[in-house]
């Protein structure tokens, strides 16, 4: 199995490629063959993801595992085809390899207008390449691709099979994270030729970026690294392209889009640029809380003003993304193990929210508050998948949302060393006053949509309870979602050893 | 079983999934299963209360604060530490005597898994079993048990009645959880769920939106509260050294191993959860809404769970409280003020109420105030026995209040009355309970509430004392208010009430017998006296600091008086008709109190109007407008102006000066063409004038050069 | 002094050419007009060439039977074009004449 190990990361990225191309020579008629190549490709991918996670060391060793010698690709400026995964990166590269997984399945009678499952599904397995590629790349270009490599594919799917303002919502979309893109290549390349323009392999720039870039140099690095990230992640003030993609992807675009890609930027963050900087990490970090809670409070106000039940979900995800940003922000290992198990969880939930939401859609034609009620009535098994995803969000105890939320305002008590304890401990009073809120408005939305009567212009609808596609796609993850919530050293035991070497450089 | 105490939590939540899948299919629909878990759970936390009865302690290190001591002007300060130092013995007058042998204290036991680490701390999952779980374990039981007995009857029909059950289940799951809890998040964990719960029960029949608008309530105004709990958990994590464990951070509150600050912050923050969970002054509003949900629910939440948890956790991290508020060292702190001004401010709307849950539930609200008080004054044993008392005299009236509503279906008193004829059994517990509540010899709530007016009295709080004996009155005339309202007089409502089936009359009997004896296990001098006391005390606990006091007799006949007094002075008003009709109306003080208590002291207005309406409302708004029009604004800003650049750039530099020079060019040659073509008109004669013309030029031009070189 | 004479009736024989060539309508006169300015060169020639010497002299009039010559031969093919015209156009106003306007 020696051979396997070298080879189970470029598999794991590069199999739905092969899917892919499979799928452009098979004729555009021949939907159900699409759809079981498609399927089979996830299936193997999350097979492979299997095996990993099977073959995985959970023991001390604390480095980059399935990492092969890195081979040359781009040898004149030394860019190298270097992968290999450790305790941060594992957990993400499984979420997005089920939930690639789960969205092929849910689309299996969801496709959106205008239908076209051949380019759709094809779509959807160059965005699994880019998402698993960027969470086992470790060299900064090669990340590089792969974070933009994602981009595309959701422009289409948003500009393809979107809502009524597609066209808009797609362009903000990319050019806002194409423009964040900009910074952070700068940032790299800035770190490429001040550490002596020898590597791009971001183990390289670990040891070697702290000690060679000017402190305040480093700032300013940061400072780009930190643009590109937050757009994608994103903090307050970069979070306004996200609402407007959420609502108007298409569901399955919306899943990913919230259980995923949001999750390259806050990756980014723990992967990259504290690693490498973590002096300048230090430095900014009061801002990043800061911008943190006050995303947590803003995105909850934004919710309390919608009457779209997508967007309200949409701004939720900067509330939570908040919380996530507010762990990184205390550089402690309570702080960044809640960031990772928030962002996990957050996948799983807000995809959920997303998946109840575009089944909603897909019955009542509309996510209007105003007009939805009575759903427990109506299809009462999804009224209820619906009430416990709320519950999920909101952070309840014993449900995966609770294990990001409440360590990150455990940690912000007790920040790093250095860092100001009466302002992170300000943070931490406002983030629980956003816990409030956070329940305030889901279980507003869900008393408008799920509790009641329904309206009288339903009547005589038939509204269908779940179908088979909903209960395949859905369980895993509400499963999850508990599995998480009670036993949380699943993810823990995974993510605190890698952990632990991020927050030991940091203050050293 | 104290050591796997954990199985009794675990058969409820199982009893949950099972009900939740299956409930349907079984022939009672699911009750079937709630009614054996919780069965079963009753008789196992009966055998781990007589393992605790048994449990014996290896040593005992100390001896009781001496009482003598604490009586003399209420300074306990000064006889505590003496105690710890041994000479307690000297120190002790002689009546204290018998309580230095008579406390055989017996250490917790604790059971724990690894549960998750980060770092270098481990969290361990737990449980932690001392007399207060145990008698948490047996009254949660008892109450709950016998709340799935009534509900079989009393919901029956009910369109969710397997819901119902599977939630009932869960309910009793997070006290379970919550009192066994070895540490603090696992006491999160419990009393989330209960949040949970309680939400689900609240607004069980969610089609209307007045039930889930109270469920809202209850779950926003509660976890308002559980900021403090997020709080006080994290600081008391980091100052106890990174634990979360009970135990561990009691003792080293009471050490002094905590900074002060830490602690009076996190016990300030614990007892905001408190104050939420527990209903207490100002978030108390939320609890007479939460009569929305069945009535049975309401006995649960009210006697056994939910409310008390907040109680709970204050006598669970007494120590915290203890060390940060000075209790017993101090003759004022917000514990007990809270409680006091709870007692007071609820007994007064109970006046008003004409809904006959809504009188229970603001009795509920001050009751649990003489708890918070009595935990505020350093009467820990006696506000947990009141807890244990008001468990089932509080279940009793609300299933009582039930059983009525059963019959005339309705809640409102107008519409009950006279029906002492109609419902016998329901009528003699009901008075039995209300007599408890009242406080009058020799039913339970007598010998608790004393026990705490005594507590408030003798550690140096006489003004709480004051303030729990002007409760007292007002308890006993509002309660015979409501008896008088619901029994006597003439039926007023509408059908033919008759008395209720026996699965709602027999849960009112077990429990009249409980409010009548219950309180003897603590009276003096019964069961080798104040034998709840030393079940419910233990030694790892902070009783080593707290006085106790031996019972009074002049005290208890002062609270009898008082009691007997105000329901003298109510019966006469009321059975003699004798209530001054049109007060409201002739006395501008009494019309502008009375609309005081019956808009609820305008908390409500402020909460819901003020609070929530503006944040929904004017804030969200207001925020989103920041959103749309400044954030987005800029971005698309951003883009017009990068548009209007474009279009400029556009149109001036790339068509106008790029292209143009290019196109330009073009036209240079091509008008010049045009114009050149003029010339050339086909006559030969034209270009020989032009050819000669211009050699005539040419030639004209070189003479002038000759010329002029010459 | 001789010489002035001779050069002075080569400009007058010249400037009536000139005047013809432009002016005439024509054809005919316009190539008469043109014989007048080659023979006006011709007297320029052969004065030119008396009053430079012997070699000169000779020179000069050996310039001036080329030019006859050619005049000539130039004649011949004039008059053939304007035979031509005439034939297509039945005129010879040069006027008339214009295929070779842009």
């Amino acid at each position: 199995m020696h051979g396997f190990d070298d080879w189970a990361l470029t598999l794991a990225v590069f199999l739905p490629l092969v899917g892919a191309v499979v799928m452009l020579v098979i004729p555009g008629a021949e939907e159900g063959l699409h759809k079981v190549v498609a399927l089979v490709t996830t299936v193997a991918t999350l097979g492979i993801g299997v095996a990993i996670l099977a073959r995985y060391d959970y023991g001390g060793h604390q480095g980059l595992q399935f990492a092969p010698t890195p081979k040359d690709w781009i040898s004149v400026i030394h860019a190298k085809y270097e992968v290999g995964i450790d305790g941060i990166a594992l957990p993400l590269l499984l979420l997005s390899m089920v939930i690639t997984l789960l969205v092929v399945l849910y689309s299996w009678n969801h496709f959106p207008e205008p239908h076209n499952p051949k380019a759709f599904l094809i779509l959807i397995l160059i965005l699994e390449v880019g998402m698993n590629g960027t969470f086992v790349a470790q060299d900064l270009i090669l990340f590089f691709v792969f974070f933009e490599v994602v981009l595309l594919p959701m422009y289409f799917m948003i500009g393809v099979w979107g809502g009524e303002n597609r066209q808009y919502a797609a362009i903000k979309f990319f050019l806002f994270t194409l423009f964040g893109s900009a910074l952070m290549i700068l940032g790299f390349l800035a770190l490429f030729f001040a550490t002596g323009a020898e590597s791009f392999s971001i183990p390289f720039l670990v040891q070697h970026a702290q000690a060679n870039i000017d402190p305040d140099v480093a700032l300013l690095i940061f400072g780009g690294l930190f643009m590109g990230f937050a757009i994608k992640v994103p903090m307050f003030p970069f979070h306004t392209w996200l609402p407007d993609a959420h609502t108007q992807a298409p569901t399955q675009g919306s899943v990913i889009l919230a259980a995923v890609l949001l999750k390259l930027g806050t990756y980014g963050f723990i992967r990259i640029a504290i690693p490498i900087l973590p002096d300048a990490a230090h430095t900014w970090a009061p801002w990043i809380g800061g911008l943190a809670v006050v995303g947590i409070i803003y995105g909850a106000l934004g919710c309390l003003a919608q009457t779209d039940m997508k967007r309200l979900i949409a701004f939720s995800s900067v509330a939570h993304m908040g919380y996530v940003m507010l762990g990184i922000a205390t550089l402690t290992d309570f702080g960044i193990n809640a960031a990772v198990f928030g962002m996990v969880a957050h996948g799983l939930i807000t995809g959920m929210l997303f998946f109840v939401a575009g089944s909603v859609k897909d019955r009542f034609h509309t996510l209007d508050m105003k007009r939805l009620g009575g759903l427990l009535l109506q299809a009462p098994r999804m009224g209820w998948i619906l009430g416990f995803c709320c519950m999920a969000s909101l952070g309840l105890p014993g449900l995966a949302g609770f294990w990001g939320e409440f360590p990150a305002i455990l940690a912000a008590y007790n920040p790093a060393a250095g860092l100001s304890q009466p302002l992170f401990r300000t943070y931490m009073v406002i983030a629980s006053i956003g816990t409030v809120f956070a329940a305030g408005y889901l279980l507003w939305m869900l008393q408008r949509v799920a509790f009641g009567t329904p309206k009288e212009e339903w009547d005589g609808h038939a509204i269908d309870d779940m179908h088979w596609p909903e209960y395949v796609s859905w369980v895993p993850l509400l499963a999850g979602i508990v599995a998480l919530g009670l036993i949380p050293n699943l993810l823990f035991k995974i993510t605190d050893p890698a952990i632990q070497v991020v927050t030991a450089a940091i203050g050293k | 079983m104290l050591e796997h105490i954990w199985i009794i939590p675990a058969i409820t939540f199982t009893s949950f999934w099972l009900i939740l899948f299956f409930g349907k299919r079984l022939p009672f629909k699911g009750s079937e299963i709630g009614l054996l878990a919780l069965g079963v759970c009753l008789l196992l936390s009966t055998v781990a209360g007589f393992q605790w009865i048994n449990h014996d302690s290896a040593e005992v290190h100390f001896e009781r604060a001496p009482v003598a001591a604490a009586a003399e002007g209420g300074h306990a300060a000064e006889a505590a530490p003496a105690a710890e130092d041994g000479h307690a013995a000297e120190a002790a007058p002689a009546e204290g005597e018998h309580q230095a042998e008579a406390h055989v204290l017996r250490t917790p036991v604790d059971k724990s898994v690894h549960w998750f680490k980060i770092g270098d701390t481990q969290v361990d999952a737990g449980t932690h079993v001392d007399g207060l779980a145990i008698v948490m374990l047996f009254t949660v039981s008892v109450i709950s048990f016998l709340v799935h007995v009534f509900s079989t009857s009393y919901m029956s029909g009910d369109r969710r009645f397997t819901h119902y059950f599977a939630s009932l289940s869960l309910f009793t799951t997070g006290m379970f959880v919550l009192v066994t809890a070895s540490n603090t998040l696992q006491g999160l964990f419990g009393w989330e769920l209960m949040g949970l719960c309680s939400f689900m029960l609240i607004g069980h029949w969610w089609e209307e939106p007045k039930n889930s608008n109270a469920a809202l309530k209850a779950f926003l105004t509660t976890r308002t509260g559980d900021i403090g709990l997020l709080v006080g958990i994290s600081t008391l994590f980091f100052a106890a050294g990174r634990t979360f464990d009970i135990a561990t951070i009691n003792s080293r509150a009471l050490d002094g191993q905590i900074g002060h600050t830490a602690l009076l912050l996190a016990a300030i923050a614990l007892f905001v959860a408190v104050i939420g969970k527990s209903a207490q002054f100002p978030l108390h509003t939320w609890l007479p809404d939460a009569m929305a949900g069945p009535t049975p629910v309401s006995a649960l939440i009210h006697a056994a769970t939910m409310v008390v948890a907040g109680v709970y956790l204050l006598a669970r991290l007494y120590g915290v409280f203890w060390q940060a508020f000075s209790i017993t060292h101090s003759s004022i702190n917000p514990v007990a003020v809270v409680g006091g001004i709870t007692i007071i401010i609820a007994a007064a709307l109970a006046f008003v109420q004409t809904d006959i849950k809504k009188v229970l539930a603001y009795s509920t609200i001050s009751q649990l105030g003489y708890m918070v008080m009595g935990l505020g004054v350093g009467a820990w044993t006696g506000a947990m026995f009141h807890f244990f008392t008001h468990a089932f005299f509080k279940a009793l009236l609300f299933l009582g209040a039930g059983s009525v509503s059963h019959a005339v279906h309705s809640f409102e008193m107008d519409d009950m009355g006279g029906m002492k004829k109609y419902m016998p059994k329901t009528f003699w517990t009901f008075i039995i309970g209300s007599f408890a509540l009242a406080g009058f010899f020799p039913l339970a709530g007598f010998w608790s509430k004393d026990e705490i007016l005594l507590g408030a009295g003798q550690n140096g709080y006489t003004f709480f004392m004051i303030v729990g004996l002007v409760g007292a009155a007002m308890t006993a005339a509002y309660m015979t208010r409501c008896v008088y309202l619901t029994f006597f007089g003439e039926y007023r409502g509408h059908g033919h009430p008759h008395e209720s089936p026996a699965a709602i009359t027999v849960p009112l009997m077990v429990l009249a017998v409980f409010s009548v004896f219950a309180g003897f296990l603590n009276a003096p001098k019964l069961f080798g006296g104040e034998w709840f006391g030393r079940l419910v005390e233990d030694a790892t606990f902070v009783h080593a600091a707290i006085p106790i006091h031996d019972f009074s007799v002049t005290a208890a006949l002062l609270s009898m008086a008082v009691v007997s007094g105000a329901i003298g002075v109510a019966a006469w008003l009321h059975f003699g008709q004798r209530l001054p009709k049109g007060l409201t109306e002739r006395s501008t003080p009494a019309r502008l109190g009375h609309t005081f208590l019956a808009n609820r002291y305008f908390l409500d207005h402020l909460y819901t109007g003020v609070i929530i309406g503006g944040i929904k409302g004017p804030i969200a708004r207001a925020a989103y407008w920041f959103n749309q029009n400044v954030l987005d604004g800029v971005v698309n800003g951003v883009a017009f102006a990068a548009k209007r650049s474009g279009s400029w750039i556009y149109k001036w530099i790339d068509q106008g000066a790029i292209d143009g020079t290019v196109n330009g060019s073009g036209l240079g040659a091509e008008g010049l063409g045009g114009s050149l073509r003029r010339l050339q008109t086909g006559r030969v004669q034209q270009y020989g004038s032009l050819l000669f013309g211009g050699t005539a030029l040419f030639a004209l031009g070189l003479i002038l050069l000759v010329a002029r070189s010459n | 002094m001789l010489l002035n004479q001779f050069l002075l009736l080569g400009a007058v024989l010249f400037c009536i050419g000139v005047y013809g060539v432009l002016a005439r309508k024509n054809g005919v006169l316009v190539l008469m007009s043109i014989e007048l300015i080659l023979n006006s060169v011709n007297i320029n020639l052969v004065a030119f060439g008396m009053m430079g010497g012997d070699a000169a002299a000779i020179t000069g009039q050996v310039f001036a039977l080329f030019v006859i010559t050619v005049a000539a031969a130039e004649v011949g093919v004039g008059l053939a074009i304007v035979l031509l015209i005439y034939r297509n156009r039945t005129t010879v106003d040069l006027d008339e004449v214009d295929l070779m306007k842009g």
